[in-house]
């Protein structure tokens, strides 16, 4: 018995020493810092106050819109090195509801330590999670921006309502989303810093993240909330997405 | 030291397998051990969809995923469990009921899909939607002529509940609910559905108990010319959609709402054939009664449709022509495919 007590206490020293990080390799030992991220919701230049009355907004067709929801998913974030090396964050998964305060300050952590010249990352969620089964966090589909029958994530959801809208009691029901060919409406996002972002352990740089409602309906189509006024999925979706892939977000300060 | 030890794990083994399936005071376990709940993959069939990996089926996550599948307070007005359109004694589809039955006296549009060999489906549902097992029981827990409710009401009542929290520590190790665990163990119970002990398999196995009569087999041959392109063995289905020419003008649009697709329109899955015999009635809205309907309608009912499938239009004609004694031998058939031992298993019916 006490020998295999010996045996077992060398093999878990043996594993131990083995798990710790190589110090000649500089991957391993590389340290790593954070990011914070505030969110500002924004329709067309304006502050985003959901449930507003009905003549705040305009969209880029002129029609008059409330906002009463406002939600969206950025996942799959890289940061760009100076070099030009695309660093991958893993598992960033981050959704923003207008409506909770405590969503629009975020960070991205393990970042390694270095200078950063900008940002890309994917509007909504990866096709390998939207149909990976069950998840938890923030991709818990108990969040209300999973479809049940038409399985995957929304990725950008906006509901609110317009005079102009001919559909019931005058809604707005804009929920992008679908991963798959031919309406697949994952987009990427890339920017730009307007400065370099430096991360480094124990320090704490923010970026201001923009995001801006409006850009759902304006871009490549213009939409006129007569005649687009609810989307789930499939054709519409990808005219709202192909609206959104270039004006959604933008990075508008970096504090380093 | 040793022989301690020893007793102290067969005590342990002892206990183990004792309290794996008691459900409450009554003590009744069926005679089930920790060791029969296994997901096992049947000599004659293919490599499983579903990647256990991150799930993997133990006796106490089945035992939970069992009670989940069984209680009615996953639905709005705690009236309606899955087991109410999924029953056991009809192959977990629901005998008698064209269309899904939810609260407040709700009908459905379809009719509910027996719920078998689902670790090989790649897609479920009529249409396809749902791509992926652990998700699947969202539709139905979310649906407003269903259960109609939502995930975090369900989470907190079974966070509510007294047994639950132990239950789903004795399956995941800590007492949290949440919509991954509960999805993950109904999983472990779903996956488990297993069917693949029927006459038709012993035979193909050579098996005892697999002999085919005269008529069997001569079903068997006309399974394999007339069917079988669709209704792939040993699923007995390719799990494609396709249209069998229900309807000129299809009520239900079918794999279009999800693909958006118009070639996609009126076209549904292909069902398996396997437990048919218990699965009435029969199409995606439950319109036929009987086999012998169903066999009529390829026989002389198939419609023109927009989107119907080649194979039930060749040479100018339509569907499948077959004589009375045909039908007859493809039904003696098809009966082979009933699996008594899946249906009367006791690890599948409700818990006492």
């Amino acid at each position: 018995m006490k020998k295999l007590i010996t045996l077992l206490m060398l093999a878990i020293t043996g594993l131990t020493v083995s798990a710790k990080p190589n110090p000649g390799d500089p991957k391993k030992a590389a340290k790593t810092g954070t990011v914070a991220v505030h969110f500002k919701n924004v329709m067309d230049g304006k502050a985003l106050k959901l449930n507003d009355s009905l003549s705040l907004y305009q969209n880029a067709n002129g029609d008059d819109l409330k906002i009463t929801t406002f939600k969206y998913y950025i996942s799959n974030v890289s940061l760009i090195a100076k070099n030009g090396d695309k660093i991958a964050i893993p598992d960033s998964y981050f959704l923003v509801n207008a409506a909770d305060s405590t969503t629009l300050n975020q960070q991205i952590t393990n970042i390694p330590e270095g200078k950063y010249t900008g940002i890309t990352f994917t509007i909504g969620v990866d096709s390998l999670r939207n149909f990976a089964g069950a998840q938890t966090g923030v991709l818990d589909p108990a969040k209300g921006m999973f479809w049940s029958w038409n399985s995957g994530y929304i990725f950008v959801k906006l509901e609110g309502e317009s005079p102009k809208s001919t559909a019931k009691k005058h809604r707005l029901t804009f929920h992008i989303g679908g991963a798959k060919d031919p309406n697949n409406t994952i987009r990427t996002f890339t920017q730009k810093f307007p400065k370099t972002l430096k991360i480094s352990d124990g320090k704490l740089p923010e970026l201001e993240l923009v995001a801006n409602a409006g850009a759902l309906f304006q871009g490549k189509t213009t939409v006129d909330f007569a005649k687009l006024n609810f989307t789930m999925g499939g054709p519409n979706s990808v005219v709202v997405a192909d609206n959104y892939a270039d004006g959604l977000f933008k990075i508008t300060k970096v504090t380093n | 030291m040793k022989a301690k030890g020893i007793v102290f794990l067969v005590l342990l083994g002892f206990i183990t397998v004792c309290t794996a399936f008691n459900y409450g005071f009554k003590g009744i376990n069926y005679g089930i051990t920790a060791d029969s709940v296994r997901f096992a993959v049947p000599a004659n069939f293919p490599k499983p969809v579903y990647d256990f990996k991150d799930n993997p089926v133990t006796s106490n996550g089945f035992k939970l995923g069992r009670i989940l599948f069984y209680d009615p307070i996953i639905s709005k007005d705690k009236s309606i469990s899955c087991a109410n359109c999924h029953q056991s004694f009809a192959a977990f589809a629901n005998l008698d009921h064209a269309v899904s039955h939810g609260v407040d006296e709700c009908l459905g549009t379809r009719n509910a899909p027996p719920l078998f060999n689902l670790a090989w489906q790649k897609e479920f549902m009529w249409d396809g939607g749902v791509h992926h097992i652990e998700v699947s029981p969202m539709n139905a827990m979310t649906n407003p002529c269903e259960m109609a409710t939502d995930l975090n009401t369900i989470v907190s009542r079974l966070q509510e509940t007294k047994a639950y929290p132990t239950l789903f520590k004795a399956a995941f190790g800590t007492t949290e609910i949440n919509s991954q665990r509960t999805f993950r163990a109904l999983a472990q119970f779903t996956s488990m559905l297993v069917s693949a002990n029927s006459k038709y398999d012993k035979y193909i196995r050579q098996e005892k108990g697999g002999d085919l009569t005269e008529e069997e087999t001569a079903g068997y041959a006309l399974f394999k010319q007339k069917c079988s392109t669709c209704h792939q063995e040993p699923l007995f289905t390719d799990l494609s959609y396709r249209s069998n020419g229900l309807d000129l003008k299809p009520d239900d649009i079918g794999r279009d709402s999800i693909t958006h697709q118009e070639t996609d329109r009126g076209k549904f899955r292909v069902p398996s054939l396997r437990n048919i015999e218990l699965t009435s009635p029969y199409m995606h809205d439950g319109r036929f009664e009987t086999l012998k309907e169903v066999l009529a309608h390829y026989n002389s009912g198939v419609k023109p449709t927009a989107n119907l499938d080649p194979i039930l239009h060749q040479n100018n004609v339509y569907g499948i022509k077959l004589s009375i004694i045909q039908q007859n031998q493809l039904i003696a058939f098809l009966k082979t495919l009933t699996d008594r031992d899946f249906v009367n298993d006791k690890r599948f019916q409700a818990p006492e």
